[in-house]
């Protein structure tokens, strides 16, 4: 596998919200669109049945459009392990998704691809959020650095594992060549799991 | 101080600790699937990568899979695309896949128990979240996202988050006409669908171990409802007897220093937990979802809750897309469809509960019902006993295996707002195939007894007394 190394600092661009928890991946990517052997297009299809049920829904307006970055409440990604959720949500242009919390696997399969998923304090989200759908136009600027995001001048205290962060301001986020860094120790350790030579 | 199975598991699968902080996790089986691979070989292809393991590596279909015409090409030529895709590249890769024509397909959890793959002591991935489900053997099992796939496909191993473990521990007798899906109900209603987040969850308890690998692979499956993508039973005669003879079991003298070996993985009667959750099993009940999440369920003798303004408006969204009453009684609930099926629930011992219900009765006239097994070799067992005619007979529909309607990927979905009975594991908007369904989820002798009544009842009311053991 190509070493790729991309690092990941800042990431600036305007917000939009999604309120509610428990946002299970099912809603982010209908099933019906994960017919397909490659991930192009998702995007057309992000939150589709969500958006035709409410006609306000963030990611039918305007105003929300070329956002860089997704505000979500708790739980955000729940559900189904498909990738095809931050695949899509990626591919529509969100570059880090700010939320009090995540699913594991969500969170692991945004790491995967090079998607900077943060928490922050319930209020703060709040502001946030409320500041986004206020004046849509705010900047957002988030530094993984200073585990800070600027909110148009003011400033919210975001949490992200140190290692995590700072595989993204190494550019070593990309896990299939550091786990095939050393292939005889994987060997080694296959040698010692009595399952797999029959105990 | 004793050390938990995840503990002794993880620390003999360790390979290192990689700069992100993670664990790369030696993983000893991975089970794929058409739906979450095709771009994770794509990747491969293009880094100019094998397949590490491909004797530890096993692919069956299921997600697409028509229950009613398997002849090929599919109807959909997405499916079909999918399905081809997966031929090639096992062909391509090396890695042995049991097709729809192969007498062992089937929903790839439970295919993998089944066929003696799935052991104690393992580490398990799959891309797919209700790979905790085969944890009831004492594995340690991870869903996983595509890009996983392409990880345990170049390095048969994982970079993954260490993990706290919570003792679930669920004592006491559970009641005639309570299922263990109506246990782990419970216990997502108790701990909340994000309690488990960071969690293993480790089922034990007295009711636990009564329960055969049927009922502990309901309960794990559904770990990850609650938010632990982990579960896990430590294995114990229960798991032994159950793999003794099944086709990649071992055998002869192999299996019995295996049997020592998983004896020695099971938690130590003094292992530290992080956290520990007593559950009283004679107080469930049946249990019923109402919302849209499966934390948000009632016992059947219960009321849907109103919004109580504490909820974030999470109530009252799932009353208004759920067209249901705050305060109203969840028995008698109309429902459109029934299905007894999904990973959750389509085992044998699964179909033996609902036949016991379906037997002499009939499907209430404006009820589409279908039962669809969770395998080829769970189909055949179930003719075998009958139980296919017993279902005909009821006015139910019997599918062939695949996960069918709990995802709709196939061509088995709602229509509309309809309402449907079902066994799967997810109630969420749109999950079975249309934006609007609903899905009420339950045992599989529930979802019957709805059937039959048209209409959510107590299943308990249907059930023939049972005789005391001794009585004559």
């Amino acid at each position: 596998m190509p070493s790729r190394i991309d690092r990941i600092d800042r990431i600036e661009g305007t917000g939009i919200p999604v309120r509610g928890d428990n946002i299970d991946t099912d809603r982010i990517i209908p099933a019906r669109f994960l017919k397909a052997i490659t991930f192009d297009g998702l995007d057309d299809h992000v939150f589709e049945d969500d958006r035709a049920s409410m006609p306000d829904h963030s990611f039918s307006n305007p105003v929300y459009q070329g956002a860089g970055v997704l505000v979500v409440n708790g739980n955000f990604g729940s559900g189904s392990s498909r990738e095809h959720a931050p695949q899509a949500l990626k591919r529509w242009g969100v570059d880090a998704c700010v939320g009090e919390s995540f699913s594991e696997i969500f969170r692991g399969n945004a790491l995967a691809i090079g998607l900077v998923c943060v928490t922050a304090a319930p209020d703060d989200i709040e502001r946030v959020m409320t500041l986004v759908e206020a004046i849509p136009s705010t900047r957002l600027a988030l530094s993984l650095a200073d585990r800070v995001l600027d909110a148009g001048g003011r400033q919210v205290r975001v949490d992200i594992e140190g290692p995590i962060r700072d595989a993204f301001l190494a550019g070593t986020w990309d896990a299939t060549g550091l786990l095939l860094d050393d292939f005889e120790v994987v060997r080694r350790v296959a040698a010692r799991v009595p399952y797999i030579h029959g105990f | 101080m004793g050390k938990t199975l995840l503990q002794k598991v993880w620390d003999l699968h360790t390979v290192r600790t990689l700069s992100t902080g993670q664990t790369q996790l030696f993983i000893g089986l991975h089970l794929i699937h058409e739906v979450t691979t095709p771009q994770a070989f794509d990747m491969l292809r293009a880094g100019g990568i094998r397949v590490a393991f491909p004797d530890r590596t096993f692919a069956t279909t299921d997600h697409i899979v028509p229950t009613l015409d398997r002849t090929r090409p599919f109807q959909d030529p997405l499916a079909e695309a999918m399905l081809s895709a997966l031929e090639r590249n096992c062909a391509e890769f090396g890695i042995p896949f049991w097709n729809l024509d192969s007498d062992r397909q089937g929903i790839v959890h439970v295919i993998g128990p089944e066929l003696g793959l799935t052991q104690p002591g393992m580490t398990i991935a799959c891309g797919d979240s209700h790979t905790s489900t085969h944890g009831a053997l004492g594995a340690v099992a991870f869903g996983i996202g595509t890009s996983q796939v392409r990880d345990v496909l170049a390095s048969q191993s994982l970079a993954i988050d260490p993990l706290k473990v919570r003792r679930v521990a669920v004592n006491g007798e559970l009641a005639d006409g309570v299922f263990a899906k109506d246990v782990v109900l419970e216990i997502i209603h108790r701990l909340g669908v994000q309690g488990g987040v960071g969690h293993a969850y480790e089922y034990g308890g007295t009711a636990v171990e009564r329960m055969s690998i049927d009922e502990r692979l309901t309960i794990c499956n559904m770990s990850i409802e609650g938010g632990a993508r982990v579960g896990y039973v430590n294995p114990d005669q229960t798991t032994f007897d159950y793999l003794r003879g099944r086709p990649f079991a071992p055998t002869g003298a192999a299996f019995d220093r295996a049997v020592s070996w998983w004896r020695s993985i099971a938690s130590d009667a003094d292992a530290n937990y992080d956290d520990v959750v007593e559950i009283d099993a004679a107080a469930i009940e049946p249990r019923v979802t109402w919302g849209i999440n499966p934390g948000q369920s009632v016992s059947v003798s219960e009321r849907i809750p109103s919004a109580d303004g504490r909820s974030n408006g999470a109530v009252t969204e799932a009353l208004a897309f759920m067209g249901l009453t705050g305060g109203a009684p969840i028995e008698g609930t109309k429902i459109d469809v029934a299905f007894v099926g999904s990973c959750t629930n389509s085992r044998l011992s699964d179909l033996r509960e609902a036949a016991r219900v379906a037997r002499g009765r009939r499907v209430a006239p404006h009820v589409t019902a279908l039962v669809v097994p969770g395998s080829q070799m769970v189909r055949a067992a179930a003719e075998r006993e009958g139980l296919d005619q017993v279902f005909r007979d009821a006015g139910f529909e019997w599918r062939g295996a695949g996960c069918s309607m709990c995802l709709a990927m196939n061509p088995d979905r709602l229509e509309g707002r309809q309402v449907c009975a079902s066994s799967s594991n997810r109630n969420f908007k749109g999950r079975q195939g249309s934006p609007t369904g609903r899905t009420l989820l339950m045992s599989p002798a529930m979802v019957v007894a709805a059937a039959v009544a048209g209409e959510v009842v107590d299943v308990r009311n249907l059930m023939e007394r049972q005789v005391p053991a001794g009585v004559h």
